[in-house]
């Protein structure tokens, strides 16, 4: 095995066993005090008991929260929990959903990035510029726009890393930067409409997975649920030939089934509408990128390290500044993608776009759907949940004709909870040693 | 023992602001050899490690490799050498776990993504050899006693593969097994031609595994002996810098008392 190679053989002298034949002594090494899990059901409860009172709350808050918020949505107006309504949701969610997915990556450096709504903003404007007023093949016209957003958190992420400059103050900067750029763009024709075609039909709301057919979200469903059975039973294979930990099959089962019901159940509702939006098709898409991405990949344990300890990073001879300006990076690809979601909402690039709480809407999603301000903790699929969650407020806020001010007051509400959640786990796992 | 020193430093001087931390320090570091560096408290040790690991890199003099300076600026660097080090303060990520931190920097891929299979595999079987007890290689560090974060700090020198390996006061927080685990891991180290720099307090322990022990004194260099023809006594009279010291004075208290 390569393992071997790259490593030192630390077998005493005299044994001259070679590393793969010593048998799993890794039994005897176990710490007798160490809680394992019980067999069977109980086992389930009682680790999870465990777990929350150590602080690891995971996502179980905001599905608490979900359950809590759809629940009194439902009992105020009948028509929250249906189909049409469910597939607004959905497709609403998605844009600034695509933003705050971006903003994770920001939050595990534990660094804030406060420049995403203005570069959504300026994205969208830039996006009309080109393919409207230039005439330029839309999709082209896309890939430039998505490009300059990159480039444009590349260049927050210089400021950052190499000049050393507060992430906060840079993107702040960036924040009014941009917008100002936006409007001296859209000055002189204001408002710029865009056409339904391209990548922007795609993203808007009369397109939807397989052109409405019912099969659509089944299909969706079940490659989802096929592709977390085959990944595990995989998984499970090697490491049972490996001799290392695996998870039992009826943990395999158990969590297949609950994605299943899920998945079903969304996929059976959406489809009593219209189906499922293609935004959230693509925005579910680039959440299992990002997730592989930062659970998989060497780039993603080098986000998590410099989330962790920036000294042990770079100790162990990972390039922060690189680490660093590619994160940003990505929150400026993000926004951008969010911004042309956004932008196909209405089909027009507005003086408007990127303006009012977008911005506050982006973090709280991340935070609330789990991601920690601390650095070091979360993934993207906190994004979706966070997203859920208040989109699920300004819709219901909406269908009962509430006014925006109560709105804003909710949502600073739910962030601040989210926050102090947080905040108070972060607590619990410093006193049970978990952080 | 070769000719030519794996590493060597010659005439290396690191000041931070107002302190001289190493003056003009002179160490040589054979394959196969073991060199103990001692002396007291804020002495430079660290530093000197430091600078040979990329972390500071030096102001003055020159780092020598195979018998060819070399700039060592980075802890990528040192890295690409063969230099592998333990710091003092450990410099593990308390949000990874065990096996993420062993592999920070150097992760087992299998088609392009991470391949936690052998990570966890291999990591099981070096801290095996280490005789450390670990709840699970797959809780986070931030859950690991002092000791353990220590062998885990220790493991991590040994996957790559080094040519110098640095240890600086490893067995610090050690029980009594895992210390003797890591004096054999040493000489292990020494049969397979390795070079290594052992910082240490505990002078039974240097001389026990040492061939060579350095002395540093207020960032200087302060004697070097060759451990078989040097006593104690000797090698802490270079510590302190006086054969009068604290250390003479109580020996001397103690056999007056016994009389
Ligand atoms: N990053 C730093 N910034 C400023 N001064 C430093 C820094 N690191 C070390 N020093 C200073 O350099 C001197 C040597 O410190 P060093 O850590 O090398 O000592 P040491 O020999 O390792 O001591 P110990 O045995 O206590 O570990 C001390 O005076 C210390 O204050
Ligand atoms: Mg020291």
């Amino acid at each position: 095995m390569s393992s071997d190679k790259s490593t030192i053989d630390t077998s005493k002298p005299g044994g001259g066993t070679p590393a793969e034949e010593v048998p799993p002594a890794t039994v005897a090494a176990i710490d007798p005090r160490l809680l394992v899990r019980e067999q069977g059901f109980k086992g389930y409860i009682t680790e999870f008991q465990r777990k929350l009172k150590g602080g690891e709350l995971g996502s179980l808050p905001v599905i608490v929260g979900l359950i809590i918020i759809w629940t009194i949505f439902q009992v105020k107006d009948s028509l929250f929990l249906s189909s049409s309504n469910m597939v607004n949701i959905s497709f609403f969610l998605s844009g600034t959903g695509m933003i705050a997915a971006g903003l994770v990556f920001v939050l595990l450096l534990g660094e804030i990035d406060l420049s995403v709504a203005s570069v959504s903003g300026l994205s969208s404007a830039l996006f009309a510029i080109f393919a409207t007023t230039h005439g330029i093949n839309p999709w082209l016209a896309a890939l430039m726009t998505l490009a300059i957003g990159a480039g444009i958190g590349a260049v927050h992420g210089f400021f950052f890393a190499k000049i050393g400059v507060p992430a906060f103050v840079v993107t702040l900067a960036g924040n009014l930067g941009w917008n100002g750029l936006m409007l001296w763009l859209l000055g002189s024709t204001g408002s710029l409409s865009i056409a339904d075609t391209g990548p922007l039909h795609i993203l808007g709301q009369r397109s939807f997975f397989m052109n409405q057919s019912i099969a659509g979200a089944y299909v969706l469903a079940t490659v989802g649920v096929a592709a977390l059975l085959l990944g595990s039973l995989v998984d499970q294979t090697r490491r049972r030939r490996a001799n290392v930990p695996y998870r039992p099959t009826s943990e395999i089962v158990l969590r297949t089934v609950a994605l299943a019901v899920v998945a079903y159940v969304a996929a059976f509702v959406l489809n009593k509408s219209s189906g499922v939006p293609n935004a959230l098709v693509i925005f579910l898409v680039a959440l299992v990128i990002c997730d592989f991405v930062l659970r998989r990949t060497t780039f993603g344990r080098k986000v998590f390290a410099v989330g962790g300890s920036i000294e042990a990073a770079r100790r162990a001879g990972i390039s922060v500044a690189a680490v660093r300006i590619s994160v940003f990076a990505i929150a400026g690809f993000f926004s951008s993608l969010g911004g042309l979601f956004l932008a196909a909402q209405t089909y027009t690039a507005t003086l408007q776009a990127g303006q009012g709480n977008l911005l506050m809407l982006a973090i709280a999603a991340a935070v609330i759907g789990g991601t920690s301000l601390f650095g070091g903790r979360g993934n993207v699929w906190s994004a979706l949940l966070g997203m859920l969650v208040i989109q699920s407020i300004q819709t219901g806020l909406d269908l009962l004709n509430m006014n925006q001010s109560i709105q804003y007051m909710i949502t600073g509400a739910v962030l601040l909870a989210a926050v102090v959640i947080d905040s108070v786990a972060r607590r619990t796992q410093k006193a049970s040693g978990r952080a | 023992m070769s000719a030519t020193p794996v590493l060597a430093l010659r005439g290396v001087s690191k000041r931070f602001g107002a302190v001289q931390a190493l003056t003009d320090v002179e160490l040589e570091v054979h394959a196969g050899e073991v060199v103990a560096l001692v002396g007291d408290n804020g002495a430079g040790k660290s530093t000197l490690v430091k600078t040979i690991a990329g972390v500071h890199p030096v102001d003055d003099g020159v780092i020598e490799w195979e018998g060819k300076a070399v700039s060592i600026v980075r802890p990528q660097d040192a890295q690409h050498l063969g230099v592998a080090t333990v710091y003092q303060d450990l410099a593990l990520c308390d949000n990874l776990d065990v096996v993420g931190n062993l592999f920070l920097g150097r992760e087992l891929l299998r088609f392009g993504s991470l391949d936690e299979v052998s990570m966890e595999k291999r990591s099981r079987e070096l801290l095996n050899t280490l005789s450390i007890r670990i709840p699970s290689v797959r809780i986070p560090i931030a859950s690991l006693s002092g000791g353990q974060r220590q062998v885990v700090a220790i493991a991590r020198a040994l996957i790559g593969e080094p040519k110098v390996v640095i240890l600086d006061e490893p067995t610090a927080a050690l029980g009594v097994e895992q210390t003797a685990q890591v004096l054999d891991l040493v000489e292990r180290l020494r049969e397979r031609g390795l070079g290594v720099i052992l910082i240490s307090h505990n002078m039974a322990d240097v001389m026990a595994v040492a061939d060579t022990v350095h002395v540093l004194r207020l960032g200087k260099n302060n004697g070097s002996f060759a451990v078989k023809e040097t006593t104690n006594e000797q090698i802490i009279a270079a510590i302190t810098g006086a054969s009068d010291n604290a250390v003479t004075r109580r020996q001397a208290r103690n056999a007056e008392a016994a009389k």
